[in-house]
């Protein structure tokens, strides 16, 4: 996927929604800007299918050398897919961050958090004035 | 004391900020947490050299004729019998032996001039200078003795690892090669006079450099080049605790508080109590006598997700504990932490349990340091 096309959380998680049978899915991911802030990955758990999920309550959380950082659901709705590799190959948050390196599909069930998303000029903006 | 709420700058700041920094507030200062990977920094380190702004520690220079009585009667080890260059380890406590720091007593070596008339010094931590000032100031009146606070006239530099007492040399006129641990003296370092000691806070060998502030840029600059030569590389505050952790190195504010005292920390080695007076004695001697309470200990986990400050230590389901730091070490591919547990389940080989964050994780007790450096 490319970063301009997606939306973005305040909390670094990147969204990308489509329509799959009737229903609105939401990819999830961590911006390339969250990892090379965090660096020095060593763990990360990832959320349970059948997980319900809300915004701006953490669903899993990732660890570095120096710290735990939540990670936040930008949408409600039902984990329905997890990346299940992706803690034995952290490297990926990385190296693709926006592609090999999702989190989790949620099935979203209702609008919360959606008008909290940013586009991609915003969210860089953002990212910029954190520094 | 007025209390300044701006945050002190190093007068390296400027060089962190410009070669990739991450500046955090570090107990008043602005110090760099990392430039680029905390691992790769602590790996350095251990495989040839680090460098270390820590300028923010507090140094305090003591001048007058009662200068070793003075300090003898505020730190739980030994001073009045200390020769010209050594450096001892001690402690600072209250009445009731609680740890007000951690401190590192110098007797300056003969023919020393950048610390004025002092005789004597000490190198605290940066969140307990101000503290540590009030409390000496309060108490030089009855000594012949006099305070001054040198922190923000001097910078530190911290040159560890098993390449840095080659490069301090090539960078020193004269022999630094023949210095013991905790020794220091006064040399030139790139032509600069300064304060060499072979102390550090890693667990590798290495110098600890203390100059005037105006010395200190280019004296830091040079210094980095060398090291890059050799391999290494400027360290920041992260690897520098996961690489004193690795040490077992108590760090105040976590192994270290006014509710601890030196025995329940494991500091015996700096605790000299035969026949001498100090401030915290006779609370240490009971403490010693009682042999009860949390003592700290080492903790090997499995698996990759580190038990932090706070995590809960168990035994069969009952609280026994309380992790005080831990980390991911990066020399040993697995969780580290050291904490305080009940002396039934201190012993080495004990099977534990600590609780990260709401999940049960096994721990090992070992005995510390964690890391030894191969000599």
């Amino acid at each position: 996927m490319k970063p301009e096309e997606l939306k973005y959380a305040k909390s670094h998680e990147w969204v990308s929604i489509s329509d799959e049978g009737g229903n609105q899915i939401a990819t999830i991911g961590l911006s390339k800007f969250a990892i090379e802030a965090l660096t020095d990955l060593v763990f990360m758990e990832l959320p349970t299918i059948g997980q319900q999920v809300k915004p701006g309550e953490a669903c899993c959380e990732i660890e570095s050398v120096k710290a735990v950082s939540d990670i936040y659901s930008p949408v409600e709705g039902e984990v329905i897919a997890i990346n299940e590799g992706l803690p034995d190959r952290l490297e990926t948050l990385d190296s693709d961050p926006y592609g090999e390196g999702w989190i989790a599909k949620i099935k979203i069930a209702s609008d919360a958090g959606a008008s909290d998303l940013m586009d991609h000029a915003t969210y860089e903006k953002m990212c910029q004035e954190s520094e | 004391m007025s209390q300044s709420t701006t945050i002190q700058q190093t007068p390296l700041h400027d060089w962190h900020a410009a070669h990739g920094g991450r500046i955090v507030d570090f107990a008043g200062w602005a110090m760099p947490v990392q430039y680029a990977s905390i691992v790769d920094e602590h790996n350095a380190t251990r495989a040839a050299v680090g460098v270390f702004d820590i300028s923010h520690m507090g140094r305090l220079a003591i001048d007058g004729p009662d200068a070793a009585k003075f300090l003898d009667a505020m730190v739980t080890r030994r001073v009045d019998n200390m020769r010209p260059g050594q450096i001892r380890y001690g402690l600072m406590c209250n009445a009731d032996g609680g740890i007000l720091d951690d401190v590192l007593v110098y007797r300056y070596a003969d023919g020393t001039t950048i610390f004025g008339q002092a005789e004597y010094g000490l190198v605290v931590n940066a969140g307990n200078t101000p503290k540590i000032v009030d409390w000496l100031t309060d108490r030089q009146i009855e000594f012949a003795a006099r305070l001054r606070d040198l922190t923000s006239e001097t910078a530190m530099i911290a040159v560890q690892g098993p390449q840095a007492m080659a490069i301090a040399g090539e960078l020193t006129d004269g022999d630094i090669s023949s210095l013991k641990y905790y020794t220091g003296r006064q040399v030139n370092v790139c032509g600069v006079p300064t304060y060499v000691s072979r102390t550090g806070y890693t667990g590798e060998d290495g110098v600890e450099l203390i100059v005037t502030a105006d010395d200190a840029e280019p004296i830091w600059a040079t210094i980095i080049d060398k090291c890059v030569a050799f391999g290494g590389r400027a360290v920041g505050l992260g690897a520098r605790d996961t690489l004193r952790l690795e040490a077992a190195m108590p760090l105040y504010g976590h192994e270290l508080s006014e509710s601890i005292d030196p025995v329940a920390a494991g500091l015996e080695f700096a605790i000299n109590a035969d026949d001498r007076e100090f401030i915290g004695r006779d609370a240490i001697l009971a403490a010693r006598r009682a042999n009860g309470g949390r003592v700290r200990v080492g903790l090997q986990l499995e698996g990759r997700r580190a038990a932090r400050e706070g995590s809960t230590v168990l035994a069969e389901g009952k609280v026994v504990g309380e992790v005080t730091s831990g980390t991911f070490s990066p020399t040993f591919g697995r969780p580290i932490a050291m904490a305080y547990v009940d002396r039934l389940v201190a012993s080495d080989g004990t099977e534990l349990a600590v609780d990260i964050r709401g999940k049960s994780a096994p721990a090992t007790v070992v005995s510390l340091p964690f890391y030894h450096r191969s000599r």
